[in-house]
């Protein structure tokens, strides 16, 4: 008796049947279009209800409010704003805010994290017991204390304005904020751009023929004190021979407050340095976790290679780390982000703040505000994920090569 | 298989299903906030045994809980009122302390059967949040607290102040208003709640603090030394504030409106809550028709014949509630000023009952 073997079934149909149903086979897909049918259903359900009920109730509903004129002032905008402008507007100012302190304060954790996570790891007892303290007592204290403590306890004992510290006559600390004073452009601008331009060009360059003498002939070449000179020294020079690139408003107090100069409001500082601080806490655990998930003997390699310790970390152990970080990194990120509509609790005028707060009580919107807001912390959160995806993708191909 | 290891685009591909979440969690937020369109709210009352109330977090005099935890203020004797005429007990209330830009939703969306909550009655508040203003109980204006130390005498010398405000309020836009049309310059810092507010205004962060000026009076008193700051002499607006309940419900809207209107009508005709019982014998027809011995109003209320007997027996008429809570008898001391009787040079009317 011969055993026929089966003939195998057509290889589309198998990879169709198995990315539409999974291990299941067709049965799955049957029942997954069942499962969404009955979602879009109630779906559709609960927002026809809630339409209905807020056209008895006569609420009003819709997107309409958006070009309606706020009438409100906001105290910090990155873009021109007054009190004429739509809610539109408001809404674009409170998101600028917003993206303003989740990009500088995603920078300071970062920085601080990695030192941190290092010194905790560095043989040297003080440096790592400190760093362990550290970790210790900020992640252990509710975010919204950590902002309240920076902003009432740190900033808030700063004089008033007529008693501000000044430092050389021109930048101003009072509990005003930071007031410095404001670069205006002038003629020497354009040349002083170009002569930036040319210096980072140049220094680039610099890099890839020192890099290529050192893969091809072990040639290994200083090149960091020309790329200073070149940065530093170009765009002097410009300025020396097309005059200053930009002049200086002096802010001056006059009454209750400063004119001129621009200022950065104690608000913004608390609520940056809070949420950096805390979120760098919790980045060198992660930070340290990665490192220690790299086998010891790339350290002890890179030692017998005579490669010193800050260059073994640099070269060997953070790149492979990084695989381990990358992923509760990306969480931190967007932990940092959403932990930034704690504003509301000083003051800064983020989008949580300006646009679910004073914007839906001024309107009486809440379906459509909410809706908005949710849909833009989504949208934010996307975006830093798919980056750091990317980054993570370019480290496992580098690695892999 | 380690994350992100050979696919750029793999957050894209969660994406489709993390926006249908995000879609159904709306959805579902959207359906459960909002009430069934046929308000029965006396019905719903009468069988919670409570009414539902929206306060302030504590404002003195309006709306503020004592060290015991009872609500005690103008604002809430409107509440404890309209308890006392549909159950004859004025402590049938449960009160909602709410922020100034929550206290909307909560009422839209049913979690309270009245807002009385120091709130301006103004034309989009009174159309497009689906609520109606049932009256006024206190006449009110913005106004602005300085320290004394600035020497500051007049709002118009407030050019390049830093200003501390309650989001959420009509004050907001008052202010914008004011500063613009003054062509003055100004910093304003909008805190979520009050008591953050005043704590700015002290630490300094700002020069002003912005409320309405009964408001002021009320904050003052929460501070280290009250005497060192001063109410300046400008009225910039004007704020009659008053009870809110929800559209679509006009035996409830009656209900509360008249609740208000009773307390003004019983000081206009002498009834205090001393001599309620004596007047309830009293052969005068208008009384008569107020405590119910001729007639049925109340019922045509949806409450009792004696309701008005009720109401102030509980809370005692709209002066004797003011003086208590805000005027003369109480830590603020406010002039009756706008809030007296129309006959006695006030604005304050109401309705007959007949």
């Amino acid at each position: 008796m011969t055993i026929e073997p089966r003939p195998p079934p057509l290889q589309f149909v198998a990879r169709l049947r198995h990315a539409l149903g999974g291990r299941a086979g067709w049965g799955g897909f049957v029942l997954q279009i069942l499962f969404v049918a009955a979602l879009v259903w109630i779906g559709y359900e609960i927002v026809a209800n809630a339409r209905a009920n807020l056209e008895s109730q006569r609420i009003t509903s819709g997107f309409g409010f958006l070009s309606n004129t706020a009438g409100f002032d906001v105290s910090q905008n990155l873009i021109p704003y007054s009190g004429s402008d739509t809610y539109t507007r408001v809404f674009l100012v409170g998101l600028l805010n917003t993206l303003l302190v989740a990009i500088i304060g995603i920078f300071f954790a970062t920085v601080i994290g990695f030192l941190v996570g290092l010194g905790r790891l560095s043989p040297n007892w003080l440096l790592s017991r400190i760093s362990g303290g550290y970790v210790e007592l900020v992640r252990n204290l509710p975010v919204l204390f950590q902002i309240l403590f920076w902003y009432l306890a740190v900033l808030g004992v700063l004089p008033n304005p007529r008693q501000s510290i000044s430092l050389f006559g021109r930048f101003f600390l009072s509990n005003r904020g930071l007031v410095i004073p404001k670069p205006l452009a002038a003629a020497g601008l354009e040349p002083f751009g170009l002569a930036i331009l040319v210096a980072i060009v140049v220094a680039w360059l610099l890099r890839v023929y020192a890099r290529r003498a050192l893969f091809e002939s072990g040639r290994l070449i200083t090149v960091w004190p020309y790329t200073v000179g070149l940065l530093i020294g170009l765009p002097s020079l410009a300025a020396l021979v097309f005059g200053a690139p930009v002049t200086f408003e002096v802010p001056e107090l006059k009454g209750f407050n400063f004119f001129g100069g621009s200022r950065v409001i104690p608000e913004f500082v608390a609520l940056t340095l809070a949420l950096s601080i805390y979120t760098a806490a919790f980045i060198a655990e992660i930070v340290r976790a990665g490192i220690q998930s790299v086998h010891q003997g790339q350290m002890e390699a890179g030692a017998s290679l005579g490669l010193t310790r800050g260059s073994t970390l640099r070269l060997i152990v953070v790149p492979q780390a990084l695989r381990v970080i990358l992923p509760p990194l990306t969480n931190q990120y967007l932990n940092l982000t959403k932990n930034s509509s704690l504003a509301v609790a000083i003051g800064y005028p983020d989008l949580f703040s300006v646009f679910a707060g004073t914007t839906l009580s001024q309107t009486g919107q809440a379906i459509e505000i909410i809706a908005i807001t949710m849909g833009v912390y989504l949208l934010i959160s996307l975006v830093t994920s798919a980056i750091m995806s990317f980054y993570g993708w370019r480290i496992g191909r580098s690695l892999r090569a | 298989m380690p994350p992100f290891q050979d696919d750029p685009l793999r957050p894209l591909k969660g994406f489709a299903m993390k926006r249908v979440s995000l879609v159904f969690a709306l959805a579902v937020a959207a359906g459960l906030s909002t009430q069934p369109a046929a308000a029965q709210t006396l019905k719903t009352v009468k069988d919670r045994g409570m009414v539902s109330c929206g306060v302030s977090q504590g404002l003195p005099g309006f709306s503020a809980p004592d060290d015991k935890g009872n609500w005690t203020g103008l604002d809430v004797d409107v509440c404890r009122a309209v308890a006392a005429a549909i159950f004859n007990d004025p402590t049938k209330v449960k009160f909602v302390p709410l922020s100034a830009k929550d206290r909307f939703t909560a009422l839209q969306s049913g979690e309270i059967d009245v807002l009385s909550r120091n709130t301006t009655w103004t034309l989009s508040r009174d159309t497009s949040l689906g609520a109606n203003f049932t009256g006024v109980t206190y006449y009110d204006g913005q106004g602005f607290l300085v320290k004394k130390s600035l020497k500051v005498n007049s709002a118009l010398e407030l050019n390049s102040a830093s200003v501390c405000v309650q989001t959420g309020t009509t004050t907001e836009q008052n202010l914008a208003d004011y500063f613009k049309g003054n062509n003055m310059k100004y910093e304003v810092i909008a805190f979520a709640t009050a008591d953050e507010t005043v704590k700015a205004y002290e630490s300094g962060r700002c020069d002003v603090y912005t409320t309405d000026v009964s408001g002021l009076y009320a904050e003052r008193l929460k501070l280290a030394n009250p005497a060192d700051h001063a109410v300046l002499p400008e009225v910039i607006s004007k704020e009659p504030l008053g009870p809110m309940v929800r559209h679509g419900d006009d035996q409830w809207f009656d209900l509360v409106k008249w609740v208000l209107f009773a307390m003004v009508d019983a000081e206009e005709l002498g009834v205090t809550q001393k001599n309620v019982d004596d007047m309830a014998k009293s052969d005068k027809p208008e009384l008569k028709r107020a405590f119910g011995t001729d007639g049925n109003l109340g019922e045509q209320l949806g409450l009792t014949k004696d309701w008005v007997i009720r109401i102030v027996k509980a809370v005692g008429n709209y002066g004797e509630s003011f003086d208590r809570n805000v005027g003369a008898g109480s830590k603020l001391g406010i002039a009756r000023g706008l809030n007296q009787l129309w006959n006695k040079g006030g604005i304050q009317y109401a309705p007959p009952i007949r």
